[in-house]
């Protein structure tokens, strides 16, 4: 096999991340640490970014993080890509810690935060401040004010829609309806395909 | 929750914006349209860019953190018994992937060929069938040990080993899948490794090679388990490079 010439800056290291999975889920501790190295730094920024905890956060991105060795040999290739599997378990994690504290607390205190999240304008750009993707930033910005909206305090603020719906004065099915088509355009803008 | 079309609500379930009830809904839908899953898909793929975007550097207390629990953190088995742990829900996992495992490879380590005895009428078969059976349920006993632990890889010629031990009852089960058999007038002879020095551990059933086999002897222990190929009866120390090097897992 000859190799492609790669022009320009620094040549990426691009681990064969499905590959090693494969060889997580047989036990390889080194295969492993290989997949930690490109995964974790994501990992930590996504629960940070939903939990805005820094302490909670790499304590849930280290039970994220087990997870991923211990249950390695769900991870099937054909379902999309291992950051993508990672991620999505991150997300889930990071999204019922949050729920788990606001049922926890008091319907009076769950509207305050909902009132404090309210500066969503800060939100979304304390968020895009942090983006380090041009191209991510381009395409949340190529969507409606309330496509970008309804997606980015549900991803990174982990609202439920219900919530989005309440904190942006919409009805439920408009919420569901801009999640939907502002994923829509997102994926076209980021040409992803599975 | 009201009749919802759960085809509208894909955008909110790759969120993570659904509660959990309307999350299982629309995940039991996703069984049954394609072009519903293939959407989830995308979109989780999608919204995966958004959560590497916001990446950051990984502080060493969280490498160190990981990678120290891992060592201990016993994985699951291969995904050939979902279905039934997806039933049994999260709750019984611990105590069913044991009896998972141990069902596995006590199935392949030939309990069918003791079921076949057990019909035989000869007083010998009877006999080895006892033999064999105490044999099963000492490999059994490990496998189901609370604190039984695996460590599994590949081992020559794409084949795979695993080794449970459990600390508890000293004892350890070598089991292969996709193992050739020994060359003819040759055995597999099991060691333990006492830091570089191999003590056996007994020889491998002939026809044990897609099995399980109890090791002899306590793990008193021991850093990992050998297997190399003898000549028939097995050798006092290895006469050759071993064909399976496996680690111990630490308890």
């Amino acid at each position: 096999m000859t190799e492609n010439v790669w022009i320009g800056g620094v040549r990426p290291a691009a681990p064969d991340l499905p590959e090693l999975m494969g060889r997580v889920a047989l036990g390889d501790q080194q295969a492993f640490t290989a997949v930690f190295e490109a995964v974790s730094g994501p990992v930590l920024g996504l629960v940070r970014t939903v939990l805005r905890d820094s302490a909670q956060s790499e304590e849930v991105a280290q039970e994220v993080l087990v997870e991923v060795w211990r249950t390695a040999a769900r991870y099937q290739p054909s379902r999309g890509s291992v950051m993508t599997w990672v991620l999505t378990l991150a997300h889930r994690r990071a999204v019922d810690r949050v729920r788990s504290e606001q049922a926890a607390s008091n319907r009076e205190k769950r509207v305050a935060l909902l009132e404090h999240t309210a500066a969503y304008d800060e939100v979304v750009e304390q968020v895009e401040g942090r983006l380090e993707r041009e191209q991510v930033r381009r395409c949340l910005r190529g969507l409606t004010e309330l496509q970008r909206q309804s997606v980015t305090l549900a991803y990174y603020r982990g609202l439920t829609y219900r919530e989005v719906a309440e904190l942006l004065s919409v009805p439920l099915g408009t919420v569901k309806a801009r999640m939907r088509d502002g994923l829509i355009r997102l994926r076209d803008c980021l040409g992803v395909g599975v | 929750m009201n009749a919802v079309d759960p085809h509208t609500l894909t955008g909110a379930y790759a969120l993570d914006a659904l509660d959990s009830e309307e999350h299982e809904a629309v995940r039991r839908h996703l069984a049954e349209c394609p072009s519903c899953a293939q959407e989830v898909l995308e979109f989780a793929e999608t919204v995966a860019r958004l959560g590497a975007a916001v990446a950051v550097p990984t502080p060493a207390t969280l490498r160190s953190g990981v990678l120290e629990r891992i060592a201990t953190v016993r994985q699951e088995p291969p995904p050939t018994t979902r279905a039934a742990r997806i039933r049994n829900g999260r709750r019984g996992f611990h105590r069913w992937s044991h009896w998972a495992l141990a069902a596995c490879i006590a199935a392949a380590a030939g309990l069918g060929g003791v079921a076949v005895r057990q019909h035989g009428l000869a007083e010998d078969a009877r006999q080895e069938t006892a033999r064999a059976r105490q044999a099963n349920d000492a490999v059994a006993e490990v496998l189901a040990a609370p604190d039984a632990r695996v460590s599994t890889s590949r081992i020559d010629g794409g084949a795979v080993g695993t080794v449970v031990v459990s600390a508890s009852l000293d004892r350890a089960v070598f089991a292969a899948s996709g193992m050739a058999p020994p060359p003819p007038g040759k055995v597999y002879q099991l060691w333990y490794d006492d830091g570089g020095a191999m003590r056996s551990a007994g020889l491998m059933d002939v026809g044990a090679t897609a099995g399980a086999t109890l090791l002899e002897g306590p793990v008193d222990g021991a850093s990992g388990v050998g297997v190399t190929v003898e000549p028939a009866g097995g050798s006092p120390s290895p006469t050759s490079a071993p064909v399976a090097l496996l680690a111990l897992p630490t308890a």
